[in-house]
């Protein structure tokens, strides 16, 4: 088992001193009680993701900070994604998984027998891999998650809301009513990250948001992350190292174990300040895969 | 001598033998006799029927009643509005049981449980049973037996009794045309609303449903054009022939397909005239039915 990961709880973690001389954050009115900067938004403790009780990822301890960009980094199939999933319970989809350990959101263990997944979505938004708007309007796509949880208020002004901060309203306020299939990758992703704020999240979590976009969309995405993190929390799995390290106040590096008779299993190696991750990791599979040795 | 070139040092392309052309000038040749059989059974079929039955149609022949003694006064009347009937309540009976049976197979059964296996499987066997399996259970179940009731009491083979019996008969190929509908919306749109905190079945109902009803409603319509042109069925929960008054859910009916069969049963040759006139009238709401399937899903199908 792991040991670099074990040692860090809410209490020993210095909090916002170890953010890498990022700005301070304000602390969200509605989140953070106790008035603590750098408080943690998720508490993982042994979490351990399986499918058909094959674990994909397991041993994960770490604390992700409210208004924090984190990221996840690691090879392929060491089981970030599938971590990342499990933090809104979209995981539940798969019959399948299942998940062990504790996911602490705020004071609240997602996994919980009383916790519904639905209201669990409803706190922490997803924006996925391939663009995925509706197969309608764009002013109906950032309607819809608003309409459905029944938010009060003027509509179209939910709707301008959502698209300034998602940067794409100068861009689409003329077509707001034209089909969301007719923008370019670029703006559909964009358009799905205003879609989740319209609906007021608290987290947002991101899969490869820019791994099907170009250098050009993935920096006004990236730009909107830094933007997006007064407000929100966001965590971010990529597989583009120097996106991690553009963007990222904390870093988690994923390896793959493989274990004998071909399995392979995920575990957290490394989980510090990005700038640390990037320039003095603890732990050598690390500094192999941030200096491109692997992977 | 010399030895042979291999064909590395060769330096032109090899020509293509004669055999090889004969052989793909046959094939081609097969393909095409089989597409002419196909094409002139059915061409023939239709010109043979269009010769004998377009000089008929006219309104009074769409408008009057029929009549067993004067084939040239006589018309189709009550069968094609107890073909219009039938279509309407067999549409509201499959329309939402066929949907939600498809709903429920696609997005909340496990297809791992052996129940919803065998459920799977035998709707794929139900939807080739032959037609008159189907008229027997409305016969047996519908018309009379358990469902009784349709007869008000009375036992008597009634429109809605015919509705439901097609309705019976086509569920199982809507069923299967809303599923493959369902499925082609691809899981992403599910995911992105359900991460939005939409519940599975806001999910359902405004992405899914949506996304998906090019294809049911073309799917409704062929299953609807099938049922009308159904006999058999019709025949054996009751349907008539002769019918002098218009039909109505409560009453006993007739259909098209019943018409055209009686009137081919009887020997004079003003009835086959009749008949054919008929199969054109039958023609005709198919042809129109499986145009409104065509136009709707090149306007509303959505490309994902």
């Amino acid at each position: 088992m792991d040991s670099t990961t074990s040692d860090s709880t809410p209490e020993t973690r210095p909090g916002v001193s170890a953010s890498a001389g990022l700005p301070e954050v304000t602390p969200r009115t509605d989140a953070a009680q106790d008035g603590k900067v750098g408080k943690a938004i998720f508490t993982l403790r042994e979490v351990r993701v399986s499918y058909g009780g094959i674990p994909a990822v397991e041993n994960v301890t770490a604390d992700l900070i409210q208004n924090e960009i984190t990221a996840f980094i690691g090879p392929s199939g060491c089981g970030k994604s599938t971590l990342l999933r499990c933090l809104n319970r979209m995981n539940d989809l798969i019959a399948s998984a299942s998940v062990d350990g504790k996911v602490m959101y705020h004071d609240q263990d997602l996994y919980a027998a009383d916790i519904d997944p639905v209201q669990v979505r409803k706190r922490i938004g997803m924006v996925f891999q391939k663009p995925n708007p509706f197969p309608k309007s764009i002013y109906e796509n950032i309607a819809f998650g608003p309409k459905v949880l029944g938010m009060k208020g003027n509509m179209d002004e939910i709707v301008e809301r959502a698209l300034r901060r998602g940067a794409l309203w100068d861009e689409v306020k003329d077509r707001l009513k034209t089909n969301a299939f007719g923008m370019s990758g670029g703006q559909q992703q964009r358009l799905c990250i205003a879609r989740t704020i319209a609906v007021d999240p608290d987290v947002i979590l991101m899969d490869e948001p820019c791994s099907a976009l170009d250098p050009i969309s993935t920096g006004a995405i990236e730009e909107l992350m830094l933007e997006l993190k007064e407000k929100y929390s966001i965590i971010i799995v990529t597989h583009n190292m120097q996106q991690a390290a553009r963007v990222s106040d904390r870093t988690a590096f994923f390896n793959v174990d493989k274990l004998e008779a071909g399995k392979r299993v995920g575990k957290l190696v490394e989980f510090d300040a990005t700038e640390k991750i990037f320039t003095a990791p603890s732990d050598s599979r690390t500094e192999q895969y941030v200096t491109g040795k692997f992977g | 001598m010399p030895v042979a070139e291999s064909a590395i040092t060769r330096k032109t392309v090899e020509r293509a033998t004669s055999g090889q052309r004969t052989k793909d000038l046959l094939f081609r040749l097969a393909l095409l006799f089989c597409l002419f059989v196909t094409v002139l059974f059915l061409g023939v079929l239709l010109i043979d029927v269009a010769i004998d039955g377009v000089p008929l149609i006219s309104w009074d022949f769409l408008t009057s009643f029929p009549s067993r003694l004067n084939a040239e006064s006589s018309g189709v009347r009550p069968a094609l509005i107890g073909t219009l009937y039938l279509m309407v309540l067999c549409a509201a009976f499959i329309v939402p049981v066929g949907i939600a049976a498809a709903i429920y197979l696609e997005e909340y059964a496990d297809p791992n449980r052996w129940y919803n296996r065998i459920i799977e499987v035998n709707i794929q066997n139900l939807a080739s049973v032959p037609s008159v399996v189907y008229g027997i259970l409305g016969l047996a179940f519908i018309v009379r037996g358990p469902i009784d009731i349709w007869g008000l009491g009375t036992g008597d083979p009634i429109l809605l009794a015919g509705a439901l019996t097609l309705g019976l008969l086509v569920l199982p190929v809507v069923i299967i045309v809303a599923r493959e509908a369902i499925r082609a919306v691809p899981s992403s749109i599910r995911e992105g609303s359900l991460a939005l905190g939409a519940t599975k079945w806001q999910t359902i109902w405004k992405q899914v449903l949506p996304g998906s009803i090019a294809g049911i409603t073309t799917g409704v319509i062929l299953a609807l054009s099938r049922a009308i042109g159904e006999t058999a069925p019709l025949i054996l929960v009751g349907a008539i022939a002769f019918r002098l008054s218009d039909p109505d859910i409560g009453s006993r009916f007739s259909a098209l397909p019943i018409a055209i069969f009686d009137a081919a049963e009887e020997p004079k040759d003003e009835f086959q005239i009749l008949a054919a006139g008929t199969i054109v009238v039958l023609l005709a709401v198919l042809l129109i039915m499986n145009s409104v399937a065509i136009y709707l899903r090149n306007r509303y199908e959505t490309k994902w």
